[in-house]
């Protein structure tokens, strides 16, 4: 499966930008451990982003990094949203008040809990009405994602919108799901090679898991791909930053690999 | 135009009873399995949809860390009808890495996480120690799949599609897309969603709920009642399990509305256009459908919205009915539920009525059925629509 990479978005600590993001994963810039900028989300109708949690504004902010690159009409652009957890924050504030003796909970809240809520919250901003996919694979989020988003884009002859994303949950949820740090990630995938694009890739999926799955450098980087399931996306960004032809290959579950060729574009 | 998928075994577990039997007897014999609610100490004065028989069992050895009230649903549907036997099968033919596992849930085992926020350290809020090694199996979206490819032994792509209501119709478009992309050689697809206090809660707190059994187009049909249900299907492509008269998917379309996240479009345009797709990849006119099973949720804005957008395409002409009436709202699952059970129309040459209704809207001007009607069904068109206004219609028919 080919598919150019027509535009790419990313936030994480250290990470504000893919703008400013490339040169750290090419190694040109040093990377520094810092708190990202608080994501603004302006894409989004007031009223949305007033009551919009978090998580939302992180993806609704790579996701419109990554499609100002991309030079397409979002209204044309399906999308697929991936997250190993989704709306943790959500969710903790609904369970909390259902173990309170009233269980009160607020509509809002529970419309904006499910794991398609800034896929929904996308659509509504872009006023787009194609296929939109949220999806989750644990660890393997990122990747099952990219699976989704490149065979929709290649198949159907569309572009793609993946956005991938995870961030910390609150207190009592991070014990049973230690995600220290957020970590979101967009790539607008087409069938067609522009003048814009960054990067070819060629995915294959291979059963043989003997060729570990891709590292990145840096150990603070490293460790972050570890932790956070939207992180898995590193090796794949730092290829594509460094402008080379390389293999990168990420891990499919404990018994598949992805295999990616990334092919820069002039 | 799509290359149909053979869907070669399927079977469902819902209020109506276990395999695709008690489904059909219940449905023929206008049985609904809506009861008033009594799910654990949930004070909501509704009717429910409830699987018997989930509590009385738990999930034991390599299984135990999955033991949940999802999984364990998820269990006795891979038990019914030989489907862990036509699993089994695929797998032989294709080999483990071959079969993909892509299954749809809204909630996944988020019951636990109930329980567990119930028995908070009250000095440290902490949750309790059980619970953040079981987090991964149970409450997390992946636990379904993980659940199932563990059952199943399987080593192939594996996901979980979480779009609301949709969640378990998208599945089928992902598994034909996966087939194709050549990652893998057949897909389990299906769905699985139980009762749980958040969307117990949450539809009361919407107001979509009705106290009573619901009641799909009733001109007085006031909310839904919330159902739970595990369903599988096996999808293999033509090529290799391909023979006269298989039952097969035939087309999907997927949209979404750009609208609300939990109002549809007033005039339906995201539920038009998903009907149009999977009528265009399926290569068909509206007028080569025999029979619709609506999405049909009974909320007054729901049916109302999908009247508009079935007869803008169909006029009147083709019976449509929905079938919540029997098995509730079962949300994530919805989406397979429908599926086996227009495989049933089609097999049984049989269409359901709409359960619990008696007096149609007057102002909904697509063909509603109310009776039960026993007649040649050759293909169904199944819409979904959810939260997020993510809609999707799949196409079932039999190969020619």
């Amino acid at each position: 499966m080919n598919v150019a990479v027509n535009g790419i978005g990313l936030l994480a600590p250290g990470l504000p930008s893919w703008k400013e993001g490339r040169a750290i994963l090419a190694g040109t810039t040093p990377y520094l451990k810092q708190l990202p900028p608080e994501p603004t989300a302006l894409i989004l109708p007031p009223n949305e982003r007033r009551r919009s949690s978090e998580v939302v504004r992180w993806a609704m902010c790579v996701a419109q990094e990554a499609m100002e690159q991309a030079q397409v009409d979002p209204r044309d652009v399906a999308t697929v949203f991936a997250s190993s957890g989704g709306e943790t924050g959500v969710l903790d504030q609904l369970c909390t008040t259902l173990a309170a003796p009233t269980r009160m909970i607020s509509p809002t809240l529970f419309h904006q809990s499910v794991h398609n809520t800034a896929a929904g919250y996308w659509g509504i901003a872009t006023a787009c009405q194609q296929s939109s996919t949220a999806l989750s694979c644990y660890d393997c989020s990122f990747v099952g994602g990219l699976l989704e988003a490149a065979s929709c884009a290649g198949l159907e002859h569309r572009s793609v919108l993946l956005v991938a994303y995870d961030l910390p949950p609150p207190t009592p949820l991070y014990a049973a799901r230690p995600i220290e740090v957020g970590f979101a990630v967009a790539l607008v995938l087409s069938p067609d090679t522009l003048p814009i694009s960054q990067a070819i890739i060629s995915l294959t999926l291979s059963d043989d898991i003997s060729s570990q799955a891709s590292r990145v450098e840096s150990a603070d980087l490293e460790h972050m791909r570890l932790t956070n399931p939207a992180a898995r996306a590193l090796p794949l960004l730092t290829a594509i930053g460094t402008r080379s032809s390389q293999t990168v290959r990420l891990e499919l579950f404990d018994e598949q690999r992805v295999r990616i060729e990334v092919s820069p574009c002039p | 135009m799509m290359t149909p998928l053979v869907m070669s075994a399927y079977t469902v577990v819902t209020a109506l009873g276990q395999g695709l039997s008690a489904t059909l007897d219940a449905l023929r014999g206008r049985r609904s399995g809506l009861r008033p609610c009594n799910f654990e100490d949930a004070a909501i004065k509704t009717y429910v949809g409830q699987v018997e028989g989930v509590d009385s069992f738990t999930l034991s050895h390599e299984l135990e860390r999955f033991d949940c009230r999802n999984n364990r649903l998820a269990w006795l549907g891979l038990q019914q009808d030989g489907f862990t036997v036509a699993a089994a099968q695929a797998k032989k033919r294709y080999g483990a890495h071959r079969v993909a596992v892509i299954l749809g849930t809204s909630t996944s085992g988020i019951l636990e996480t109930e329980h567990a926020y119930r028995s908070r350290d009250p000095q440290t809020g902490a949750l309790p120690d059980w619970y953040a090694s079981r987090y991964r199996y149970t409450h997390n979206m992946f636990s379904l799949s993980h659940f199932v490819r563990t059952c199943l032994g399987l080593r192939g792509p594996a996901t979980v599609i979480s779009t609301a209501c949709s969640s378990s119709a998208k599945v089928f478009a992902t598994a034909d897309r996966f087939i194709r992309a050549g990652w893998c050689d057949a897909a389990i697809v299906g769905g699985v969603d139980s009762l749980c206090h958040n969307t117990l809660y949450g539809f009361s707190a919407l107001q979509l709920m009705s106290s009573t059994p619901c009641r799909p187009c009733d001109r007085d049909r006031d909310g839904l009642s919330l159902g739970e249900s595990a369903g599988f299907a096996l999808l293999e492509p033509t090529r290799s399990a391909g023979r006269r008269g298989a039952l097969a998917l035939l087309g999907y379309g997927e949209t979404t509305d750009g609208f609300h996240m939990s109002h549809p479009h007033p005039e339906g345009i995201g539920a038009i256009k998903a009907m149009q797709a999977s009528l265009q990849r399926a290569g068909l006119e509206p007028q080569h459908i025999d029979y619709i099973n609506l999405h049909g949720t009974a909320t007054p804005a729901n049916d109302a919205v999908e009247g508009k957008a079935v007869s803008h395409l169909f006029g009147d002409r083709v019976i449509c009915s929905s079938t919540k009436g029997w098995t509730g709202h079962t949300l994530g699952a919805a989406g397979i539920t429908e599926a086996v059970i227009s495989a049933l129309c089609i097999t049984h040459a049989f269409v359901p009525g709409t359960l619990n209704t008696s007096l149609t809207d007057p102002t909904l001007t697509h063909r509603i059925a109310l009776e039960n009607d026993y007649r040649p069904v050759e293909r169904v068109l199944s819409n979904i629509c959810g939260f997020g206004g993510n809609n999707c219609s799949l196409i079932f028919g039999r190969l020619p």
